[in-house]
């Protein structure tokens, strides 16, 4: 039996992870999942920095085609899988793509410091027994704040943040998002917001998403 | 008029990185200077080009976009037959490798680097008293980063093909700023990361970025 040619190495646990897992499943491309145990970490091992040379996931392989970076594997897939499952999620013209472009930067730079600072101190340092910074923590729910402010703006002008499809500039946001909402008892950044509130409904209850909530909710 | 338009301040490491661009590419632009000192980046004309309140903002025509590597990305793109080739045409294969390397400038490169900018070249300019736990805390992880260049460039002549791309690009606004500073040693001790510097801070498009920063 021909062996699946997609693979991504990680725990679904990871946000950067299930960024890739979300928009494998968009786009209906089939894959494996390879665990890596971090809790022994093997994501520093030699066999596994050869696939990923900062010692992080996910790593992605696809045939001969061996990458790293969640959104520069995400991009990748909706290139080459440009006819599959969803068409329209990385745009289907430069101007859309451009735009899209746009948000996905606005996320990895804007969005994603402060909510990963979150993320961890608020979800995960409990879970790992490690003391909590109370400092970070406000400094940083501070600058989402701001963040958000511009993002209720925008979304009260567009149905999604690229346009009006949701899109990988959507995607993006769902690793975070969801453990601020569902692990950290932050859901009220996103719900006391009328536009983004209504914005995370709807790409938090996609299929897709959802999916990947099951796969992270069996690997525990 | 140059349809194309880039909104923002010659000091800024992310205004850099689109002009840089721009004239590798060859392509007309008007620079419109934001005056940052008397706020003019959160002005409400200025929010309507950058909602987020930071430069640059872009226009090319109608479109009009902000985040310095979706401009750059949409300017070697659009105009793709115009000036220095920054992209790797081709298969989906190696259109990925220059997009892994972009991450990799954005995600590992940027945040240690643009600390080390803001407190090492930044501060002084503004009469701010540099953080020396931040400097030697930023040193040591744009050290770690640096050890994936020094074996990538080992086996790469540049980071994401065997010429000059947007991912090299990237790089060279916060590198410039470093190197004025005693962080250039995190550069300098690495050989084929020191050498790979040199000859992309060398480019003529480069020293026209630079030449801006003197008007």
């Amino acid at each position: 039996m021909a062996t699946t040619p997609v693979k991504v190495h990680g725990p679904p646990l990871s946000t950067a992870v299930s960024r890739v897992l979300a928009c494998l499943i968009e786009k209906d491309v089939p894959f494996q999942l390879i665990p890596v145990n971090m809790a022994k970490g093997e994501h520093k091992s030699p066999d596994f920095l050869k696939i990923q040379p900062f010692g992080q996931v996910p790593a992605f392989q696809d045939e001969t085609t061996s990458l790293f970076e969640s959104r520069a594997i995400c991009r990748y897939i909706c290139e080459k899988y440009a006819e599959k499952g969803n068409k329209g999620l990385y745009g289907t013209n430069p101007l859309a793509k451009a735009s899209i472009d746009q948000w996905v930067e606005a996320e990895g730079q804007s969005f994603n410091p402060p909510s990963s600072v979150l993320v961890f101190q608020l979800a995960f340092a409990p879970r790992m027994k490690l003391k909590q910074d109370q400092s970070l923590i406000s400094q940083n729910e501070a600058k989402l704040e701001k963040v958000l402010e511009v993002y209720e703006k925008r979304l009260g002008e567009s149905r999604f943040l690229a346009g009006d499809e949701f899109s990988l500039a959507d995607l993006s946001h769902l690793p975070n998002a969801h453990y601020l909402v569902n692990a950290a008892d932050r859901g009220e950044l996103f719900t006391s917001k009328e536009n983004v509130g209504r914005w995370w409904g709807e790409i938090s209850s996609r299929d897709s998403w959802k999916k990947v909530v099951d796969m992270q909710n069996q690997s525990t | 008029m140059a349809a194309i338009k880039v909104h923002g301040s010659p000091l800024s490491t992310a205004v850099q990185r689109v002009v840089a661009c721009l004239y590798e590419k060859g392509v007309d632009f008007q620079f419109v200077p934001v005056n940052m000192a008397a706020g003019e980046h959160k002005s409400d004309n200025f929010l309507a080009l950058n909602p987020f309140g930071q430069v640059p903002a872009f226009e090319d025509g109608d479109l009009k976009l902000f985040e310095s590597r979706a401009i750059t990305h949409y300017v070697a793109h659009e105009y793709a037959d115009k000036g220095t080739q920054l992209l790797i045409p081709g298969s989906n294969k190696d259109a990925a490798v220059l997009q892994l390397w972009t991450e990799v400038e954005a995600h590992q490169f940027n945040s240690p680097a643009s600390v080390l900018a803001w407190e090492l070249f930044y501060k002084p300019i503004f009469g701010k008293v540099t953080d020396a736990a931040a400097v030697e805390e930023n040193e040591g992880k744009l050290g770690k980063v640096l050890d994936v260049y020094e074996s990538r460039l080992s086996k790469s002549k540049y980071l994401a093909a065997d010429y000059f791309t947007l991912a090299d690009l990237y790089h060279l606004p916060n590198l410039q700023c470093l190197l004025g500073t005693s962080a250039k040693t995190v550069v300098e001790s690495r050989p084929h990361v020191s050498a790979w510097v040199k000859e992309i801070t060398a480019r003529p498009a480069w020293s026209k970025v630079l030449a801006m920063q003197k008007q």
